[in-house]
């Protein structure tokens, strides 16, 4: 049952070389800077997103997600899913409003994968980047790279994925669009949503916390999921798997890699979830198939290098 | 162009001091050392340098510690040779 939380916010990941890593996400990726603050991360969007920022880029020296975030419907909401969290179990961590700023207090928590996450209700409304809300043209013309739609989804590798399943079913009203099940019943990946997307985040078992597999973003179509291919050569971009399709959410789809080794996917199509939707189970035995729809072969390097 | 030789594989390699030693390997067709991301993050294609001199972008912390780097540990994405060089592969970490 859904309980207010509405759709993922934003990423906060650890790059090492900030300059790099911003000619990646805005020269290729398409994502637009919004702000910098004091601490030197800096603050991106993509185009079609009606808050400030939805990724915050932090230099580091070693690479991966610091957290995720989810908007909430409102402040009363926020407030009672902290209680809510408390009761369940977990340990709360109150962030002052502007510590990121123009965005509301948050309220983080460390899931049983490892992974903090933080949910918030408030964040500076900017509209749509480049269209106008009253009679938009269809899209802003001075796009770059491959033109992300939006911040989609994260895919994380962590540990415990039945009580993580459980804290967001139960306490932030996920529902299951999708899962990995091995031959002894053991959940081995779980495709969760709060919206109608076929995940909002997506977990996969693994033995370490904590490790981000990727960051997603929204392309319009298959075309400009190959139009993204050409462009990963045309920079000698470092490409992981694809133009291919998914046979979990049957999304089409590429990987690749910023300059810190982070993963990143764009991706389009897919299929869609209610919450009166029974989820729809691959078999672990039959992975290839449900990660590579094509290839039906898993690829070792998909599934085992992470930040 | 620099004679690169990974201790246990007989398939040498050539690399120019441009390009680093992970990506000279792939482009012809070896994979006596294991490609992950080739942007310094996830480790995968750890190296330790038995000899020979080369420069280093920025590696993960996490996958090379400083005391590491100092005895001679890197990652093959982001090493770039200044003279031949003999690498030993540090961990199978993939499959193949």
């Amino acid at each position: 049952m859904q309980k207010g939380v509405m759709r993922p916010g934003h990423v906060q990941i650890r790059v090492m070389n900030i300059e790099e890593a911003l000619d990646h996400y805005c020269n290729l990726v398409g994502l637009i800077e919004t702000d910098r603050d004091e601490q030197g991360r800096v603050y991106l969007k993509a185009w079609t997103e009606v808050d400030r920022f939805s990724v915050v880029l932090r230099e580091a020296d070693e690479p991966g997600m610091d957290f995720m975030a989810f908007k909430v419907l409102n402040d009363a909401v926020l407030e009672s899913l902290s209680a809510d969290l408390q009761a369940y179990g977990c340990d709360v961590e109150n962030i002052a409003a502007g510590e990121l700023n123009n965005c509301g207090r948050r309220v983080r928590f460390q899931a049983p994968s490892g992974h903090y996450f933080e949910l918030y209700a408030e964040k500076e409304r900017t509209g749509k980047w480049g269209v106008s809300n009253v009679n938009p043209e269809a899209w802003p013309r001075d796009l770059k790279g491959m033109k992300a739609e939006r911040f989609d989804h994260c895919l994380l590798y962590g540990t415990d994925i039945p009580a993580t399943l459980k804290l967001f079913e139960d306490v932030l009203g996920f529902s299951l669009a999708e899962q990995v099940v091995d031959p002894d019943g053991n959940r081995v990946a779980i495709f969760i949503t709060t919206s109608m997307k076929a995940h909002d985040i997506a977990f996969i078992d693994c033995p370490e916390p904590n490790k981000f597999h990727h960051a997603s973003f929204c392309l319009d179509t298959w075309d400009s999921v190959l139009r993204a291919a050409d462009l990963l050569t045309m920079t000698d971009t470092p490409k992981d798997i694809g133009p291919t399709r998914h046979g979990l959410t049957h999304g089409q789809t590429i990987y690749f890699f910023d300059p810190s080794g982070n993963r990143n996917e764009v991706f389009c199509g897919g299929d869609y979830h209610y919450p009166d939707h029974e989820p729809v189970t691959w078999k672990a035995e039959d992975l290839g198939k449900a990660i590579f729809y094509h290839d039906r072969e898993l690829n070792e390097r998909f599934l085992e290098v992470l930040t | 162009m620099f004679q690169i030789q990974v201790l246990g594989d007989s398939r040498e390699f050539r690399c120019g001091e441009n390009t680093s030693l992970l990506s000279a390997m792939a482009k012809v067709g070896i994979n006596c050392i294991p490609v992950g991301c080739r942007s310094g993050g996830c480790g995968v294609c750890k190296v330790r340098v038995l000899s020979g001199t080369f420069t280093a972008k920025v590696m993960s912390r996490k996958q090379v510690s400083v005391a590491e780097e100092a005895n001679g540990m890197a990652l093959a994405c982001r090493i770039f040779p200044k003279s031949s060089m003999v690498v030993e592969v540090v961990e199978k970490k993939l499959k193949k």
